[in-house]
């Protein structure tokens, strides 16, 4: 490794909401150039983590920073550096694909000569520039999750941050998500970090990931060695298990069946 | 699929520079307001359902105080009197339910995408304040028209026009950012609509919308000169009717209003990105 800073640095990360301890000191670097996987159940902190990370929430204890810059001190140099696309399906339905990515073009201070082309290659990239002229009101959940990561590329980040990117997805959409995922990074180098608790999912895509259980992190490293820690033909999902033993019955159900807990494609209508 | 838009890998921290103060606020209020008109373009339903209301009110309110001589309107025809008063009304009553708008951003995730851009809280608040402008616009043109055609004298004068568009545009980012503020409060459409509803016609009657000033109650008086609202009549009329106005005073209270509405509702604005 070179000088250069860490991706993403956490160190002795906290957050609380009232007493509850969200994240609960979490240290944490992820390599420049990395796909890296928190995951962990819906409540183990991955999204207060990253919530912190793209300066949406204060950082009252610990330090976290994006590429050296400090979360907390350097915000807007934070917010150029990264691209963000939230849990929630969230682009709006009222406009077209292309306006909303152009919107972010100019709230990203795109020169107006780059702007059509800059725009023009997001939506390209993400396979979405025939549906541009259409309003997102009549996307599909797969779609609006492509327009969003061309809304976060317009900015062309150096660090991709995804919270559960395939939340709410059917199979196929979620597939084919990941492989944008996979293809975009590969084109462009930028680091991804992203939340899920599609651990099978994550398993054959992350160069490493972090296993995040009630706001600490219980194991970090590569799918294969996590995997071969526990044993031959060892999954994520046992190796969680391994390391969260405090795992309730619910959060075990929780890594598995989430269509039913969270339906995020309903306001597009 | 074409190539990825990639910073290139020699990039200094920054894949785009940051603008000057002046000019990042200029460019997300633009930014903001475009949304606002792409939003009309798609969906012009709202307009035609707005005009409703300030017709009903030009025509029947108007049309019959008109004939009672009630009310002392300086000479005026009470319908002339009126028409700035239901100008400011409509746009009013446009802006306190503006903030439903930021709840559902920050319900459908929209508002955190557009808090993690390079934008400064005080310049988003800014740029939403008057995107609520573009839309009372509509107002301005369906009562200016409507007015006109029931015979109000309305002035032709281009720059007072223009004027008079000012001031509503300021009154609206004002009233904007109170319901903006309610909303960084209360966090749920329910409650806002609700609040929104309860305080949106004391703020109407306890103005100089209707009737003048000198005619209220001590208590009511007090009441109405505090009201932005009433300035923005003021204004209204002296710039569109011509009658005796304090131009300097009212375009200094919208403009100060409009200031503290932004600042108070960009400091409740971490409440919602929470």
């Amino acid at each position: 490794m070179s000088a250069e800073p860490a991706a993403v640095r956490c160190e002795g990360l906290v957050y609380a909401f009232g007493d509850h301890r969200a994240v609960d000191g979490i240290d944490l670097e992820v390599h420049p150039g990395e796909m890296f996987g928190l995951l962990g159940p819906n409540g183990a902190g991955k999204t207060t983590t990253i919530r912190i990370l793209t300066t949406l929430l204060r950082v009252p204890q610990g330090v976290a920073a994006v590429l050296g810059h400090d979360v907390a001190r350097e915000r807007m140099t934070v917010r150029r550096l990264i691209g963000y696309v939230p849990q929630q399906l969230s682009a709006e339905g009222a406009l077209t694909g292309r306006e909303n990515a152009m919107l972010f073009a100019r709230l990203f201070d795109v020169p107006r000569a780059e702007r059509t082309e800059r725009v023009d290659r997001a939506l390209g990239a993400t396979g979405m520039l025939e549906h541009a002229d259409r309003m997102v009101s009549t996307y599909s959940g797969g779609m609006v999750r492509r327009l969003e990561l061309a809304q976060a590329l317009v900015n062309r980040p150096r660090v991709l941050i995804l919270d559960e990117p395939t939340i709410g997805l059917d199979p196929i959409a979620r597939a084919s998500v990941w492989d944008l995922i996979a293809e975009l990074r590969e084109q462009s180098g930028m680091t991804v970090l992203l939340t899920t608790h599609y651990m099978d999912e994550a398993e054959g895509l992350c160069d490493r990931v972090a296993l995040m259980h009630r706001g600490t992190l219980r194991a970090v490293g590569s799918p294969a060695d996590l995997s071969a820690e526990i044993g031959p033909g060892a999954t994520l999902d046992d190796v969680f298990r391994r390391h969260a033993a405090d795992l309730s019955d619910d959060e075990a159900r929780g890594l598995r069946d989430v269509r039913s807990t969270r339906r995020t494609a309903i306001r597009l209508g | 699929m074409s190539a990825v838009p990639a910073a290139p890998p020699s990039a200094s921290a920054e894949a785009t520079a940051p603008l000057g103060v002046v000019r990042t606020y200029a460019a997300r209020i633009g930014a903001l307001c475009l949304v606002e008109i792409q939003r009309l373009r798609h969906d012009r339903s709202e307009l035609y359902t707005r005009a409703i209301q300030p017709i009903l009110w030009l025509v029947i309110f108007g049309g019959t105080f008109n004939r009672l001589h009630a009310i002392p309107t300086g000479g005026l025809p009470y319908i002339d009197f009126l028409a700035p008063g239901v100008l400011a009304q409509s746009a009013l009553f446009i802006s306190i339910f503006y903030g439903i708008q930021i709840i559902w951003e920050r319900d459908a995730g929209i508002l955190a995408k557009l808090l993690v851009t390079p934008t400064p809280r005080t310049a988003l608040i800014s740029g939403k304040a008057f995107a609520a402008g573009i839309r009372a616009f509509s107002q301005v043109v369906v009562v200016l028209v409507v007015s006109a055609l029931l015979g109000v004298a309305l002035t032709t004068d281009p720059l007072k026009l223009a004027a008079a568009a000012l001031a509503v545009w300021l009154a609206t980012a004002f009233f904007s950012c109170l319901s903006m503020s309610i909303a960084g409060i209360v966090l749920k459409r329910e409650r806002l609509m609700g609040i929104g509803q309860a305080i949106m016609m004391p703020l109407f009657f306890a103005s100089n919308a209707l009737y003048p000033i000198a005619l209220m109650p001590g208590w009511l008086q007090a009441v109405a000169k505090v009201n932005p609202l009433s300035y923005e009549v003021d204004a209204l009329r002296g710039l569109l009717l011509g009658t005796p106005a304090h131009l300097l005073l009212d375009f200094a209270v919208l403009a100060v209003s409009a200031v503290a509405g932004i600042l108070v509702a960009a400091s409740l604005l971490d409440r919602l990105a929470r």
